[in-house]
Formats: structure tokens, C-alpha cells, sequence
């Protein structure tokens, strides 16, 4: 990575350009900075290292009282199964609710790149739109908790179906999964109002979008593993 | 793209001109970590009484009607928690690493100063719900410090209503507090150093502290869950640690939980907090050691690597706090392995104190003997270290007062030289005063000494078999008599260094009105803090300019040259050193 730098004495650096490994190298023996990266993109980058310990946490900890509880888990194709027009189909809703996250990580890494251009209309428009993808994830979600706390009857200290951590779980991972993602919509229309307004115009740039991204991508991600371990194993 | 680093733009600063922005709403690096520094000797002085008030007991029982079983669980809790957390890692990352990593790294500040005022604030509050707990009916929570469950939350122990709450909840905002002010001190690390500085040129204490921060922001996640899961277990009924319980004739609603994944969870936080304790300990400890005796750093690199390899092993050992938990005992195996390698890093650290000593030309200030106090501490704790890792020793020697021994001589006494040599070191730079120096010795002195009346004899009754957290020791017949006047002189011994550090607090009050002025570099150091155009230093630290950097920051008795320390900022062309230690470029004007 060859890049100019210039020094508070006026002098200008030229930073030789290398590859493979020797890049790797001639960034950790760099003075100034490690990464060419904006300060917000490295610390957004190393939060969510820190919150994939969280989350695996959460799950590694789900998945060992899975395995310790007495009794048997209930089988969750069942529990989260829909009937519609009389069809009975398992896993719909998050199904839809997966479909809808993924989504929206496509509208995000849309308006990552119109923002490096420039482009305010589409920048800001493509971020509403994954802010009302993840606002309807979480809409979803309420949706799910209702249907279970009210019709099966599952509360956080026990259920009818089996396992008591079933409930527990459930209700502990997908909260605060879905806490995450309403406070990355939040972000979002907090950013999207930004570009709206001009600020990172006037910033000279849009960075600030792209470290959005990040952290709603990672979002989606995680959901990914919740997906697999929770509800489909 | 070109990019222009940060650290060379232009910066606005926009200085805090009212008291309230500049000493308590302010955001300036220096005033957040002095903040922090007094927030949290303030708590580890109650957490000194505590202890006091427990070898009181212990010492003398049956003697202070107001001690009883329920206190002492307390206190003991209490006491553990709030070194641990709130003293000792508060005053490493938030204290010194705040202070220290913008002003040795050249920079003007923390990256995001305004999260990182913040950090402090929400810090405060933790230490406040911490310590409303004594205040709130049944008191605070009695669970140890470890908080192991079912007990932790069940009743009959102390504080099971509304204490064992508050410790979680305040555990959890802490950990928010910390993750601010770690990703800052984090990020500043990589992204924010001077021109010249690179990573293999930071000071060790940067190192240190950089490492630890990386450790907390990867540990405190799993102290984070374990504590929520807790929190649930507790109000909701949910059972993720509760089996099924019989507690005072009554079958309770939990069943199905695992214990052991608390154990799991809470030393897969607390193995790494041993070394977020230890890592800033070892890298302020080399910068002294060096300095003050005007010597190089034995193995640079080696000292680094060290750090890092430290850290990275420090997560694969936890579960040597859990052998006589239950699990697996080829989980034992395991870990015993793991355990036994840390301790070459470690070696390795050790011999490179020493052979920097060996043949330098040693100045006993107080900065320095205290660095020296913590080799001694440190080795010894470091030595019963091994005793504890292998599963067939640690079996009958765990929950005795050997592991008390151990772990206060490991993290309580070593980190705490530390802490003192520390602040002894910098204090003419935060205060532009010096300090006392016989007062300082002395502290020195009965401090050094007195943490080996009180904790040596703990590893004698720990082979005598005098169990841990025990209110009392009652009919005991294996004990022989010997160990009651052993607790006694313990507990005077406890006394005095526990006033001594009056007289430490005296000196760094007094010095600040009485104190000669210090002058800017009074220790003859080479690192960037010290060349700052003010002492203290002021808002921004550097003046118009950044200060470069054109060498290790261990240039000292370099063969040769006219002085006997270079600082970093000292130019490959040649300057001067002006009597107060500070480099001027030939024609006089600050390098
Ligand atoms: C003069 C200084 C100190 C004295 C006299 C002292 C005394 C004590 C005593 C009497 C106990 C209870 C032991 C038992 O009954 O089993 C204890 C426990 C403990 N101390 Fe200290 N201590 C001191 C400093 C420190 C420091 C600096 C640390 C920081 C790491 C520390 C960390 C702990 C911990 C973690 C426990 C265990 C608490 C538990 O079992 O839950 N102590 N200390
Ligand atoms: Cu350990």
C-alpha cells in the first residue's frame, strides 16, 4: 500500500508500496498509524471484536445449558412452526425474518458505495431502507415473542414444552440481538439524517457510512449463528 | 488514496477556559486520569478498612462484638471485588494508561476524548451503585468475591435481596466504563502516535498497558454475560446456573442449570484480569527499572514479545481455578500444561529485570526501590504460582490460606509496588513538585517489610491446613496453638501497613503545596512525557509542535555521547540537553 504522508514540518513521506506479507509487516512497523484507516473505522473494528466475544458467549453458554438441563429441549421446528391457509410450515416467520436482515445488508453495501461518490440522494435513501428492513425485523421479532409468550405460553423461568432454559435462552440471545439491531437502526437514521443535511459534504468525507455499515453487517452476521444454533439445530 | 495520518493534521483545540470544563466536565486525558486515580484510591481505602476490620477478627476473635459471620462475608466480598476491579484495574487502564499513553506516545490526546470522559463518569457510578450497597436493607452481598452460584443468589447468604444486585449491576456498568476508555486507549495505541514512533519504539509501559486493554476488551465480554445470565437467574427465576435446590427444607423452582459454566465463564475473565492487573505492572516496571538505574532495558524485544505472548496464553488457562470444581480431570492435564508454559515468558521477563540492574548505575530513589520491591514480591508470588498450577499440589493447598498467600503476594503486593514506584515517578510531572523523599522511604520501607510479616506466615498456615474465607477458626483440633499468636501478629503487622499508607497520602497532599519545584525532567528520562514545554503539562501537551521520534525510548549511557540519557525526541543530527533535561536544537529552540 503506497501512500504520501505529510509531516507537521511540512516534509512529505512517501511510503513504499508493498505486497503480501512485507505490507503486513511495513504496517505494524509504521509509525503514526498501524492501519491506514480513519480513527472511528478502527475503533468501530475493534468493538465488534470485543462483541463477538459477547455474543459467543451468550451462545457457547446457551449451548452447554442445552446440554446440561434434565430435560428435553423442546423441538423448535414445532415451537416457531406457523399455520397459515391451513398449511402448517415450520421455521416460517424466521424464515421471513432472515430473509428480511440479509436484505438488508445488501441495502447497506449499496449506500456504502453511492456514499464514496458522492451520491447524497441515494446514500440517504438506500439507508432508510435498511433502517425500515431492520425496523421491520424487529417489528417481526416483537411479533414472535408475543405469539410465544401468549399462545405457548413460554416465560423466561419455564414453558409448557419442555426444558425451562428453552425459554431463558431464547428470550435472553434474541433480546439482546434485537437490542443490537434497534440501536443500529437508530444509527442509521442518525447517520442518514447527516447525509441528508450535508455534514459529511462538509466533512470532505463518508466515512462515517461505511463504519454504519460495518457494524450493521456484523449485526446480520451475527444472526447468521443465532439462525443456525438456535433454531435450526 | 493518499492519506494524511491524523496525527500530522492541523488540529483546533479548543481550549476549556471555565473550572468546570477544565477540572470536572473536561476531556482532557490528563484531568480524566487523575480523576480516576482519585476515585479509586478513594474506594481502595475502604477496601484497605475492610481488610483491617477482617484481621481484626481474625486476629483477635471473640474480641469486637461488631464483626460478626454476616460481616465478615461482607467484608471479605467487599474487599476482593473492589481491589480487583475497582482499584487495581480503574487505576492501571483508567489511571496510569490515560495519563501516560497520549504523553508517551506524543500525541495530543486520546482519539475520542468526549467517550472518554465519559468512560470516567460511568465509572463513577459504578463505584457509587457499588458502594450504595452497604447502605440498602440485608447490606451488601456476601458471596465472595468470585460469586459463585447457586449460593451467590440463594438465601441465607448475605445480601441474596437487593447486595448481590447491585454488585451485578454495578459489575456491568464498569464493564461499559472500561470498554470506552479501552477501545480509546486501544485505538490511540495503533492510530495516534507521533511521527517517529513506532510500535517497536513505544515504551514498555505503553506495551503493557496497551496489551492489558487488549486482554479486558476480550475478557470483561465473558464476566458481562455470566453476570447477566446471573441477574436473570436472580429476578426472572431462570435457571442457567441454578440446579435443582433444596434450600432450608424447601425444594426452590430452579432445576437444570450448570454451576460450572459460571466457573467457566467467571475465570475465563478472571484468569486475563490477573494479567490486565499484571501487564501495565510489568511494563511501568521496566520503564523504572531502566531509568533509574541508567541502563538500557535487557531485551527489548524480548520484554515485548513477552508481553504479547503473556496475554495471548493468559486465555488458555482459566480453568487451573477450577480443579477442585469437578470437571473433567483431563481438563486438569490440560491446564496444568498451559499454565506452566506462561511461566517462561514470565522467566524470561524476570532475568531481564535483573540483568538490567546488573552493573548499572543504580539510584535508590523511591521510584526505584519500590521497582525493586516488586521483583522481589512479584518472584515470590510467581514461585507459589507453580506450586498451585499442577492439579496433585493445588488439591489439598486450594481454598486454604496458602492461596491467600499467593495471590496477594502476586496481584495484590506486586501491582501495588508498582502503583506506589508509579506515582512516586510521575508525580513531578502531574504536580511539577518533588516529593518527600524520607517520608517516601519510609512508606517504602514498613510497606516492603510489612507485607512480609503479614503474608509469608499465610503460606505456613495454609500447610497447616487454616481454610480460607473462615469467620473463625472454632475447635479446630489439627490446628496447633501456634497458629492463633501467628494471626495475631498478622493482624498487627496488617495495622501498620495499612496506617503507613497515611503517611503516603500525607506526602503526596503536602508535597503539593510544600513540595520544591521539580523542574521538567528531574529523573533524567528519555521518554516524550517528560519533554513536554510545560509541568505540568497543559491542554494539548505539546505546544505548537508534535514532538518526533528518533529512537527507543532506552538510550542511556549510550557510549559516547555527552550525556547520559538521549531522549526519544533527541535528533540523529545532534542537539543539546539543557540542565533541565529538556533537548534544544543547537540554536536553543525546543527540539
Ligand atoms: C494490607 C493489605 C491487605 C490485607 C491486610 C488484606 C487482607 C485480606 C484478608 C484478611 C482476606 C480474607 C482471607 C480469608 O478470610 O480467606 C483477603 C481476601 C482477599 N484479598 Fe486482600 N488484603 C490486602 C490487600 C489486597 C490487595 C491489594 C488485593 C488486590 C488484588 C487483595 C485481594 C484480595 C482478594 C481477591 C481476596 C479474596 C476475597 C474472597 O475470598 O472472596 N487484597 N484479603
Ligand atoms: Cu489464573
Amino acid at each position: 500500500m503506497a501512500y504520501e504522508a505529510v509531516t507537521n514540518t511540512g516534509e512529505t513521506l512517501a511510503v513504499a508500496e508493498t505486497h503480501g506479507w512485507n505490507s503486513v509487516i511495513s504496517d505494524w512497523s509504521a509509525d503514526k498509524q498501524t492501519f491506514g484507516v480513519p480513527w472511528g473505522k478502527a475503533m468501530m473494528w475493534i468493538f465488534l471484536l470485543s462483541d463477538i466475544f459477547i455474543f459467543s458467549c451468550f451462545l457457547i453458554g446457551y449451548m452447554s445449558v442445552r446440554i446440561a438441563t434434565t430435560e428435553p429441549w423442546p423441538d423448535t421446528s414445532e415451537v416457531f412452526a406457523m399455520t397459515i391457509a391451513g398449511q402448517h410450515i415450520p421455521l416460517l416467520l424466521i424464515a421471513i425474518m432472515t430473509f428480511i436482515l440479509i436484505s438488508s445488508s445488501g441495502t447497506m453495501a449499496m449506500a456504502v458505495n453511492f456514499g464514496y461518490r458522492r451520491d447524497k440522494k441515494k446514500t440517504a435513501a438506500l439507508m432508510l431502507a435498511t433502517a425500515a428492513f431492520g425496523a421491520a425485523f424487529v417489528g417481526m421479532q416483537a411479533f414472535e415473542w408475543t405469539k410465544l409468550i401468549v399462545e405457548e405460553g413460554v416465560r423466561p423461568w419455564g414453558n409448557p414444552m419442555g426444558a425451562p432454559q428453552f425459554g431463558s435462552s431464547f428470550f435472553m440471545i434474541t433480546g439482546f440481538h434485537g437490542a443490537h439491531v434497534t440501536a443500529g437502526v437508530i444509527y442509521l437514521l442518525v447517520v442518514a439524517k447527516r447525509v441528508i443535511t450535508g455534514f459529511y459534504d462538509r466533512k470532505g468525507s463518508y466515512e462515517t457510512v461505511e463504519i454504519t455499515g460495518l457494524y450493521w453487517h456484523f449485526v446480520d452476521l451475527v444472526w447468521v449463528f443465532i439462525f443456525a444454533l438456535f433454531y435450526l439445530w | 488514496m493518499a492519506y494524511v495520518a491524523i496525527a500530522d493534521q492541523v488540529q483546533e483545540l479548543h481550549d476549556p477556559t471555565t473550572f468546570i470544563r477544565k477540572y470536572i466536565w473536561s476531556q482532557d486525558h490528563k484531568v480524566i486520569a487523575i480523576q480516576y486515580g482519585i476515585t479509586a484510591t478513594a474506594v481502595g481505602l475502604l477496601a484497605l478498612v475492610l481488610s483491617g476490620l477482617m484481621r481484626l477478627q481474625l486476629g483477635f476473635p471473640d474480641t469486637f462484638s461488631f464483626i460478626d459471620p454476616v460481616n465478615y462475608y461482607q467484608f471479605i466480598t467487599m474487599h476482593g471485588m473492589i481491589m480487583v476491579i475497582y482499584l487495581l484495574t480503574a487505576l492501571f487502564l483508567g489511571g496510569f494508561g490515560n495519563y501516560l499513553i497520549p504523553l508517551q506516545l506524543g500525541a495530543r490526546d486520546m482519539v475520542f476524548p468526549y467517550m472518554n470522559m465519559l468512560s470516567y463518569w460511568i465509572y463513577l457510578l459504578a463505584v457509587l451503585v457499588l458502594v450504595a450497597s452497604f447502605f440498602i436493607p440485608g447490606g451488601p452481598t456476601g458471596a465472595g468475591w468470585t460469586l459463585y452460584p447457586p449460593q451467590a443468589i440463594l438465601p441465607g447468604t448475605p445480601g441474596a435481596d437487593g447486595g448481590i444486585l447491585l454488585m451485578l449491576v454495578s459489575l456491568i456498568i464498569f464493564i461499559v466504563a472500561f470498554t470506552m476508555g479501552g477501545l480509546n486507549y486501544v485505538t490511540t495505541v495503533l492510530q495516534a502516535r507521533t511521527r517517529g514512533m513506532t510500535l517497536m519504539r513505544m515504551p514498555l509501559t505503553v506495551w503493557g498497558i496497551f496489551t492489558a486493554t487488549d486482554l479486558g476488551l476480550l475478557a470483561f465480554p465473558a464476566l458481562l454475560v455470566s453476570g447477566v445470565m446471573m441477574t436473570l437467574d436472580r429476578v426472572l427465576g431462570t435457571s442457567f446456573f441454578m440446579p435443582a435446590v433444596v434450600s432450608m427444607g424447601e425444594q426452590l423452582d430452579y432445576a437444570g442449570g450448570s454451576p460450572v459454566l459460571f466457573q467457566h465463564l467467571f475465570w475465563f475473565f478472571g484468569h486475563p484480569e490477573v494479567y490486565i492487573v499484571a501487564l501495565p505492572a510489568f511494563g511501568i516496571v521496566s520503564d523504572l527499572l531502566s531509568t533509574h538505574a541508567r541502563k538500557n532495558i535487557f531485551g527489548y524485544r524480548m520484554m515485548v514479545w513477552a508481553i504479547v505472548a503473556i496475554g495471548g496464553l493468559s486465555f488458555v488457562v482459566w480453568a487451573h481455578h477450577m480443579y477442585v470444581s469437578g470437571m473433567n480431570p483431563y481438563f486438569g492435564f490440560f491446564f496444568a500444561t498451559t499454565t506452566l508454559i506462561i511461566a517462561i515468558p514470565t522467566a524470561i521477563k524476570v532475568y531481564n529485570w535483573t540483568l538490567t540492574l546488573w552493573r548499572g548505575n543504580i539510584h535508590l530513589r523511591v521510584p526505584m526501590l519500590f521497582a525493586i520491591g516488586f521483583i522481589f514480591t512479584f518472584v515470590h508470588g510467581g514461585l507459589t504460582g507453580l506450586f498451585l498450577g499442577n492439579v496433585i499440589v493445588d488439591i489439598p493447598l486450594s481454598d486454604t490460606y496458602f492461596v491467600v498467600g499467593h495471590f496477594h503476594m502476586v496481584m495484590g503486593v506486586a501491582p501495588l509496588m508498582v502503583v506506589f514506584g508509579a506515582i512516586y515517578h510521575w508525580y513531578p510531572k502531574m504536580t511539577g513538585k518533588m516529593f518527600n523523599e524520607t517520608l517516601g522511604k519510609i512508606h517504602f520501607w514498613v510497606t516492603f517489610l510489612g507485607t512480609y510479616f503479614i503474608y509469608l506466615p499465610m503460606h505456613y498456615l495454609g500447610f497447616l491446613g487454616v481454610p480460607r474465607r473462615y469467620f473463625a477458626l472454632g475447635n479446630t483440633e489439627f490446628l496447633p496453638d501456634s497458629v492463633q499468636s501467628l494471626n495475631a501478629s498478622i493482624t498487627v503487622s496488617a495495622l501498620i501497613v495499612g496506617s503507613v499508607q497515611l503517611i503516603f497520602l500525607y506526602n503526596l497532599i503536602s508535597s503539593l503545596f510544600k513540595g520544591k519545584p521539580a523542574g521538567p525532567n528531574p529523573w533524567g528520562a528519555t521518554t516524550l512525557e517528560w519533554q513536554t514545554p510545560d509541568t505540568p503539562p497543559t491542554h494539548g501537551n505539546w505546544g505548537p509542535a508534535l514532538p518526533g521520534c528518533y529512537r527507543w525510548a532506552y538510550d542511556y549511557s549510550v557510549p559516547g555521547a555527552e550525556w547520559d540519557f538521549l531522549p526519544q525526541n533527541f535528533p540523529p543530527e545532534g542537539a543539546t540537553i539543557d540542565s533541565d533535561g529538556i533537548v534544544r536544537s543547537t540554536d536553543g529552540t525546543p527540539a
